[in-house]
């Protein structure tokens, strides 16, 4: 990273800290935060979040690799994450990966060189009715079929994802 | 909203915050008698009578108190807390604050599992419309009591689900239980009494303050009162959330969600898991069994499992989730699941001894009681029972050629 971006990012933590609190409480939503907008968390960010809040830079490289939302690597902008466990499982979601690594032309763990689009494998999503289900950011598609895959990736090469707020149901 | 499938759900024909207006007219001590005399047991899986955790608390010296809603629903199978955030929002707010009312805390916070941020934008609606409908904020209702929520997110760990976890996420920790005793009720958020409470609890906590204890306690079994939501998914033609009275035997719940043997055919089920991965796999044999507190106990997931399912596939799949899931910090679950995860790989190889599925057994029975928290002492359940009801079909077989 460039000098000034690092003063941005700097900055940009500070300010969360203000919004936050610099409370050891604050930790994970200013990660979640800095991890949404950079795609990682690095370890400058870390050293800066830990300066602000007190606490050992260890200790918050302990948190973020705790967490399967939280990542040390670069991540894609796009991340996919498709659940795993049974009931997806049973409704096909074998066929979801082999269709998502053709596509996306990466395996589950990796990363698109463009850094566009990560991909890997969740625990349970909370959707198991409606499977296979998977997430792209923060967003839910449920029912998903091969075909629609490449869409959805589409949608995401268009960059025109919804991937704010809403859910999406993919029939 | 995600839809899905329902029966006929108690929570929608319920006034709005009628439970509240209830409980704030009268004592804090009166809403704790309430809640006991229901004898509302917790809906997250472990089934503490609700009305003694509020209680602990209301006693608990604490200068602060605090109100957890548990929303971090990771339980494979588990659904049902989805729709209860997505469509009765307020029915959850409205038991958080009565339940703060009940213990004496100025705030709650509501955990959220990342995998569900889709939903945040849409609570966070329902919050600010509170508050302007004064039933949040200062002097609720012109009672005198003061009361926010904030929503705090997760960060993607199913352990976060264990209460003592969560809070130690709350806090900006490793979500990695603590050691209990001391319990929330006394030492929890910050240290702080806390109540831990599952979505679907509180919900039916605003529902017994509506329509009172009687009311609930007439619905279920002697020891198990009342209603239970169950999240049911799998080979099923009609995968939903249905609201069930507790001792509803596991065939009429088939039933409901459109099993065919109802109309004549063969029954195409083989199994059923009952409770998501921690819980235990119910062979067909045994629809007949009750789901209660006193049969089998569940925080309401229901997968089922069709005639040509693999139940060493099954326990496979559980087994892969707890060794991704486990928190790493004890012995006996850190390693114990590698080993039976292990096991089951020599089982498909065809490979596995009755001497070694013998002491894979005995493994599992160790961890269920050297294993510190819930996760591990429940991580083999389900690998236990499949041994048990399927040794049939899982010794000596071919091995899938890949
Ligand atoms: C590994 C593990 C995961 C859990 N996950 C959840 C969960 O997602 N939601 C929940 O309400 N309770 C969960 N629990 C149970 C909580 O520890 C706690 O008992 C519950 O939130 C108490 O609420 P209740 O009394 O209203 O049921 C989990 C327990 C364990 C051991
Ligand atoms: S039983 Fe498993 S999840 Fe629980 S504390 Fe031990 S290692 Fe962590
Ligand atoms: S099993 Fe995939 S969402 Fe629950």
């Amino acid at each position: 990273m460039l000098l000034t971006e690092q003063e941005k990012m700097r900055e940009e933590i500070r300010s969360l800290a203000e919004e936050y609190g610099k409370d050891h409480g604050s930790l994970i939503p200013i990660l979640r935060a800095i991890q949404k907008k950079y795609y990682y968390i690095s370890s400058v960010a870390m050293q800066e979040i830990a300066n602000l809040l007190g606490i050992h830079p260890i200790e918050v490289y302990s948190v973020v690799t705790f967490y399967s939302f939280l990542s040390e690597e670069p991540q894609g902008k796009y991340i996919f994450r498709l659940c795993e466990t049974i009931s997806c499982d049973m409704l096909g979601k074998d066929q979801i990966a082999r269709q998502l690594e053709n596509d996306l032309g990466i395996t589950f763990g990796e990363t698109s060189d463009d850094g566009m689009f990560t991909l890997l494998y969740t625990s349970c999503l909370g959707m198991c009715d409606q499977g296979p289900a998977m997430m792209v950011n923060d967003c839910i598609y449920t029912k998903v079929t091969a075909e629609k895959v490449s869409e959805i990736i589409a949608d995401c090469r268009k960059a025109c994802c919804c991937c704010e707020t809403t859910a999406k149901e993919v029939q | 909203m995600i839809e899905t499938k329902t029966n006929d759900l108690t929570f929608s024909t319920l006034d709005k915050d009628a439970g509240l207006k209830a409980a704030i007219g009268t004592k804090p001590a009166d809403v704790i008698g309430t809640i006991s005399d229901s004898a509302l047991k917790g809906r997250g899986g472990a089934g503490f009578p609700a009305g003694f955790k509020w209680k602990l608390a209301a006693e608990a010296e604490s200068d602060e108190k605090f109100v957890i809603c548990n929303a971090d629903e990771g339980e494979p199978g588990t659904f049902k807390d989805r729709l209860l955030l997505s469509d009765f929002a307020d029915l959850v707010f409205e038991g958080m604050t009565i339940g703060g009312f009940a213990i004496g805390a100025k705030s709650g916070i509501l955990y959220l599992r990342a995998e569900y941020t889709y939903l945040l934008a849409h609570l966070e609606d329902v919050l600010a419309k509170r508050r302007e409908e004064n039933l949040l904020g200062e002097n609720i209702l012109g009672k005198g009591f003061d009361f926010d929520i904030r929503i705090q997110m997760g960060a993607g760990a199913y352990i976060c689900g264990e209460e003592s976890a969560l809070i130690e996420s709350l806090e900006g920790q490793r979500g990695e239980p603590r050691n209990r005793p001391p319990f929330p009720v006394e030492d929890g958020f910050k240290h702080k009494a806390t109540i831990v409470n599952n979505v679907e609890t509180l919900c039916w906590a605003a529902a017994v303050m509506s329509k009172g204890a009687k009311w609930f306690k007439s619905a279920g079994t002697e020891q198990s009162a009342g209603f239970k939501l169950l999240s049911i998914s799998g080979d099923i033609a009609n995968p939903g959330v249905y609201e069930i009275e507790f001792g509803t035997k596991i065939s009429d719940i088939l039933h409901m969600a459109g099993c065919e043997c109802e109309k004549g055919t063969p029954c195409k089920v083989k199994a059923i898991q009952i409770g998501g991965a921690s819980g235990i796999c119910v062979p067909a044999k045994d629809i007949g069994r009750k789901i209660a507190f006193e049969d089998i106990a569940t925080g309401g997931s229901i997968i089922v499992f069709g005639q040509d399912r693999d139940m060493l596939h099954v326990a496979k799949n559980f087994l892969e989730f707890f060794v991704e899931e486990s928190c790493g910090q004890c012995t006996p679950c850190r390693e114990g699941n590698v080993v039976l995860l292990d096991g089951v790989e020599l089982l498909e190889e065809g490979k596995c001894s009755m001497k070694y599925l013998n002491e894979l057994v005995s493994l599992g029975e160790t961890m269920k009681v050297a294993s510190k928290c819930g996760l591990g002492q429940t991580s083999a359940r389900a690998f236990l029972s499949i041994v048990k009801h399927f040794k049939d079909e899982i010794m000596g077989r071919e091995p899938i050629s890949v």
